[in-house]
């Protein structure tokens, strides 16, 4: 389990991570989303230490990281950018981590074989392509069988049977009662993998749902002359309005036909009056287009 | 499975032994301790000096180069990202300064003994007719080769502590570079008073102590010289220690 709590994370005067929380289960896989520069390596990083957080605390399995007495058993990680001295084969990278908890050599060659890379576990890292690079970190990040799987855009680079086989990876990983998170900035990768998302943008929490919900949150689309009296008119608590444009409002919380009904009694004129059945991907498009445009209903 | 001091040594230990550029700068390292010792033994013919101080008269050419063996192990971490995967799983961190530096330091300390005495039995061999031969079992000859071997191991650690304080290659480098070699010959520029008191006390001056076997005025004893340069060492790895554990990595 990773639990993040209340954590920040200023360079300068620049906030980053902005007091985000977020837990992600043991058994699930916990989908981490938001578009590049969202803060999101800059989260994993403070997850395993790497980076400290300005306020706030990041528990893995319920302890700090660092206290940790086996650190490859709790998490095993790939980070986005590579880890890697090229000038050291495969086997020798994984071997130099294996060493620092006593890990058998057998186990090392276990997860080269498991990520495919048994041919080339001879071969320099320099000469590895992007794809087998993410293999390698793959590799590297179950060396220690952790019970959380933590992953930065680990299909970067991956031809179709490697994203395939990363998929069946990890929902076996979750399986298996492990937590797993992985991150990405495009909805499609993860929709197909996770049951579970955690959605920033701009540093903040935008969403943190199921993969169901999430779909079904979606509204109904207004066009109508009096966006502001429509609005006025169908606040209640539960329901939330967002203006997309002039004339358009993005209504979630009440039904097209309320709605409908409702501007009837006033004699608002709608021109559009649409039940959304967006894709995941626009739902998420339309969740990060702006952190600021959302506004609760009074 | 647990994370042990010994692991991490083991696993320092592996990552410096299975670079090629590990062995390639050892190996440098010990051919010009070896050269210049048999040069200057075979051509030098003045007064002044031992064969013992010929023989190691490869030892700052060596020093830059174990010097910058330890730059690489440090600082690589770096320029590759390694110090990601290293980081995350040892996130005390501090251990992983300890193990290099240890490693860095047996392995230089190791290899650089059996080069000084391997440059004293060549340099022996072909010393020039004018400059009397001494053996090892002469009064300081064998305190001066071992002291070579100590000197240069920390140095290694020396430039494993720049490498990762400053976490560049190039910078390291150029900072150790100018420690040994540049430093020293820019004393003499200061007016003779002050000159001549800190001279001694400049790192490659303290550290090359304990290699003479003929000590003049202006040098501190043997195992003083060895003491004031091992100072130069811990405070480095203390500044290094500092950043490592107090910063992003």
């Amino acid at each position: 389990m990773i639990q993040v709590r209340e954590v920040t994370k200023r360079y300068g005067a620049k906030t980053v991570v902005d007091r985000l929380s977020f837990t992600a289960q043991p058994g699930q896989v916990t989908g981490f989303l938001g578009p590049n520069g969202a803060g999101k390596s800059t989260t994993m990083r403070m997850i395993v230490g790497l980076d400290a957080p300005t306020s706030g605390d990041v528990l893995v399995n319920g302890k700090p990281y660092v206290s940790s007495k086996a650190p490859l058993h709790e998490i095993g990680v790939l980070l986005e950018a590579k880890a890697v001295h090229p000038g050291r084969t495969a086997v020798s990278h994984l071997l130099a981590l294996a060493r620092t908890h006593g890990i058998a050599r057998s186990r090392v060659d276990e997860v080269l074989d498991l990520a495919g890379l048994s041919a080339v576990a001879h071969k320099r890292v320099g000469a590895f392509s992007l794809g087998m690079g993410q293999r390698l970190g793959i590799a590297a990040a179950l060396l220690g069988d952790p019970a959380v799987v933590m992953l930065d855009e680990p299909v970067n680079g991956l031809d179709p049977e490697g994203v395939l086989w990363v998929r069946n990876l990890l929902t076996g990983l979750a399986a298996q009662g492990r937590t797993v998170m992985l991150s990405s900035h495009l909805m499609s990768e993860v929709s197909l993998i996770a049951d579970h998302l955690v959605i920033v943008g701009r540093g903040k929490l935008l969403a943190d749902t199921s993969v169901a919900d999430f779909v079904t949150t979606e509204g109904v689309r207004v066009v109508t002359a009096a966006p502001d009296e429509l609005r006025a008119l169908i606040a209640r608590p539960g329901v939330t309005v967002t203006s997309t444009g002039a004339e358009e409002l993005l209504v979630a919380g009440v039904s097209a036909r309320e709605i409908g009904l409702a501007a009837a009694t006033r004699g608002i004129p709608l021109f559009e009056l649409t039940p959304q059945n967006s894709s995941l991907e626009e739902a998420f498009m339309d969740l990060t287009r702006d952190a600021v445009e959302y506004e609760a209903a009074r | 499975m647990k994370i042990t001091a010994g692991g991490v040594v083991a696993a320092e230990w592996t990552k410096f032994s299975t670079l090629r550029s590990t062995w390639l700068t050892t190996g440098i390292s010990v051919l010009l301790l070896i050269a210049f010792g048999a040069i200057a033994s075979a051509s030098f013919s003045g007064g002044g000096l031992t064969s013992v101080d010929l023989a190691l008269s490869g030892s700052v050419l060596a020093a830059l180069s174990v010097g910058v063996l330890g730059v690489l192990l440090g600082a690589s971490e770096y320029t590759t990202g390694m110090i990601r995967a290293t980081l995350a799983a040892v996130p005390r961190r501090l251990p992983v300064l300890w193990s290099k530096s240890l490693v860095a330091g047996a392995a230089a300390f190791v290899t650089m003994t059996a080069g000084a005495f391997a440059a004293f039995a060549v340099g022996s061999a072909v010393l020039n007719d004018r400059v009397a031969g001494i053996g090892l079992g002469d009064e300081g000859v064998v305190r001066a080769l071992l002291g070579a071997g100590l000197y240069l191991g920390l140095v290694a650690v020396l430039g494993v502590a720049l490498g990762v304080l400053v976490r560049s290659s190039a910078g390291a480098i150029a900072i150790l570079a100018g420690a040994l070699l540049v430093v020293p010959g820019l004393a003499p520029l200061l007016p003779d008073s002050i000159s001549d008191a800190i001279t001694p006390y400049l790192p490659s001056n303290a550290g090359g102590a304990v290699m003479a076997l003929t000590h003049t005025d202006g040098s501190l004893a043997p195992w003083a010289g060895l003491a004031v340069f091992a100072g130069y060492v811990v405070v480095t790895l203390a500044a290094a220690a500092y950043r490592l554990k107090k910063t992003d990595a």
